[in-house]
């Protein structure tokens, strides 16, 4: 499914005053809902299948719709943030040691290189790696939690793309 | 008893044992790969946790990731249904030492059948007639022809370390022999990482049979009757049936005495199947132990009414089996045919793709096993079997007929399957009376089903 093809369904939306729109066609569907303030992964949440990753296409199409979040209040909006996801199933720890200090905070300047948490998986401890330079905006685990693998765990600015 | 137990597999397999898990009272928690997010196995457990990516070895294979979710779960045991880890001793050795009850044998006992040429072994130390064989692995070439001619030709190269037709290679003559056993080998190390090869003797016209047994921890065992699988394509189960049409009393009581020898004898332990063939001359010989609950345990248990993954659970939580051998009776005529989503005139290509109608057969004697669902769509990377249909009858006839019937009102749309294959093979006069053995559906397909 071609990006304009997205935007010109999200324009649709915003001109209409749509709050959901679901597209089946003979080998894809997509299904576009308007965000409310508390989902806060982007303006509009794609949800394409018939084999399209929806993954940097729907962030792409967050912004460029520009379908309007509805944000009461001053929730901070998570617009263009990219999501750094847990490549494995484990226990989250934000530090080496219960006696270290965390890895990062919100705040944190990272790099491709940086490790920003520990996954314990099986008595082994991995460290994962920011894999893109920026700056941490959200910790979505808290320490000790159990994550699955693909679950959001951080939010991150990238710097400059 | 456990109070939660992790279901290391997905498909029907993991909605089947959940579902005997909840009516337990046991806690069912669901491992799943991206793949099956969407999986009715997922639905249906109290706690659902993904564990990777799509493809196997990077989760249901991956060691780390299922014990991972295990302890994340905290779980008390892991029933690894078929497949996949289940009959990996070293991945139940890793249960059992994060104190993880592994609902299976002791590694001992897996390790012990698991290598085909020390399960020969057993078979022989325990009275149970083998296959004239190697007994024990081809060192050289010289070796191999002396053995060949020595046991006499037809002989068949065969794996040491895997089964399911990989490394395995017939032979005729010396040549073919030698040809035959470093394309075996080759095969056997990119299947299974291990090259060894034995030979035995090739069984003419063979039948599958295999025999059903139960072991408690204090070595109570008990046998459940015999399957016959003798209808296979390329060595895969298409159809099973409990009991086997060509047994006689006599020969049923000899084999499955002599399969619960066997697997006592290798300190085994839980649910394990031991196979057999049975050549023209109603002679049979020991083939392999599975050991592991299999796919087509639904035929044993609509002729028993054991729920076999109960028992495996019972078993593994250190409770004594519930019946003796007077107790176990086989009742009526048990069929079961295997539904893959392939195209039978493509080469039986794999057919992933979405189901968008599904209707299972209404009939209260047809049990279906299945994670279909209509909208669900089958992904590409595990094996094509999307159901099992079961039946239960007087007799034979009954069930063959009973079993037409519910692959008739059987809808499946969207994909292709092997369902018209199915029924030919069902129908077919040869399959009707008993004329045919592991090579029929071969037949079938090169004849075009004449």
């Amino acid at each position: 499914m071609a990006l304009e093809r997205i935007t010109e369904l999200l324009k649709l939306m915003e001109q209409h005053d749509l709050t959901e729109l679901e597209l089946t066609e003979k080998d894809f569907s997509i299904r576009l809902v308007k965000g409310t303030g508390k989902h806060a992964s982007g303006p509009a949440t794609v949800v394409v299948s018939g084999g399209a990753h929806p993954g940097p296409g729907a962030a792409a199409a967050g912004q460029a719709g520009d379908a309007g979040a509805v944000e009461p209040g001053g929730e901070t909006l998570d617009e263009g943030l990219t999501e750094i996801t847990s490549p494995i199933v484990g226990t989250f720890y934000r530090a080496a040691s219960p006696d270290t200090d965390p890895f990062v905070d919100v705040g944190s300047h990272v790099d491709a290189d940086s490790t920003i948490c520990i996954i314990e998986a099986m008595k082994v401890m991995n460290e994962v790696k920011a894999e893109v330079g920026g700056v941490i905006r959200k910790i979505l685990v808290e320490n000790g939690q159990p994550v699955e693998f693909g679950q959001p765990i951080f939010l991150l600015e990238t710097s400059g793309g | 008893m456990f109070s939660r137990v992790l279901v290391a597999n997905r498909g029907e397999i993991a909605l089947r044992v959940i579902r005997t898990l909840r009516r337990m009272g046991i806690e069912a928690v669901a491992v799943y790969s991206e793949a099956d997010r969407t999986s009715a196995h997922v639905r249906l457990a109290d706690e659902a946790i993904c564990i990777g990516p799509a493809p196997s070895a990077k989760s249901y294979l991956s060691i780390p990731a299922v014990i991972a979710a295990a302890e994340v779960a905290d779980v008390d045991a892991i029933h690894p249904g078929y497949g996949f880890l289940a009959e990996n001793d070293h991945f139940a050795d890793v249960c059992r030492s994060c104190h993880i009850e592994f609902i299976g044998p002791p590694v001992t006992a897996m390790k012990l059948v698991g290598d085909k040429i020390a399960a020969r072994k057993l078979a022989q130390d325990a009275g149970v007639p083998c296959v004239p064989g190697s007994d024990g692995p081809i060192q050289d070439q010289g070796a191999a022809v002396e053995i060949a001619n020595k046991i006499g030709y037809p002989v068949l190269i065969k794996a040491a370390a895997g089964g399911g037709g990989k490394g395995m290679r017939p032979a005729h003559n010396d040549r073919s022999l030698l040809a035959g056993l470093v394309a075996a080998s080759n095969e056997a190390e990119a299947a299974f990482g291990s090259g060894m090869v034995y030979i035995e003797k090739y069984i003419e016209e063979p039948r599958h049979v295999e025999v059903q047994v139960l072991v408690d921890g204090e070595g109570n065992a008990v046998h459940l009757g015999e399957r016959d699988c003798t209808v296979q394509r390329r060595h895969q189960k298409l159809i099973e049936e409990s009991p086997s049409p060509i047994l006689d009393r006599r020969l049923r009581d000899e084999m499955c005495r002599a399969a619960v020898k066997l697997l006592k004898s290798a300190g085994y332990v839980n649910a394990g199947t031991v196979e057999f063939l049975v050549d023209k001359n109603r002679k049979y010989y020991f083939m392999e132990v599975n050991a592991r609950i299999q796919v087509e345990h639904p035929v044993t248990e609509m002729v028993t009414g054991v729920d076999l993954v109960r028992e495996q659970v019972r078993i593994a939580a250190g409770e004594r089996l519930g019946m003796r051998q007077r107790d176990v009776r086989l009742n009526g005529w048990a069929l079961e045919v295997r539904i893959n989503a392939e195209d039978p005139f493509n080469g039986f290509a794999p057919q992933p793709g979405r189901v968008d109608f599904y209707l299972p057969p209404q009939d209260p004697a047809v049990r279906v096993d299945s994670h279909l669902y209509a909208g669900y769509s089958i992904p590409p990377h595990y094996d094509s079997m999307i159901a099992k249909v079961v039946v239960h009858a007087k007799d034979r006839e009954g069930a063959i007929v009973r079993m037409l019937g519910a692959l008739d009102e059987m809808i499946i749309d969207g994909v292709q399957t092997n369902i018209p294959f199915q029924k030919e093979i069902l129908s077919h006069v040869r399959f009707r009376s008993l004329s045919y053995d592991t090579s029929f559906t071969e037949s079938l397909l090169a004849t075009g089903g004449r």
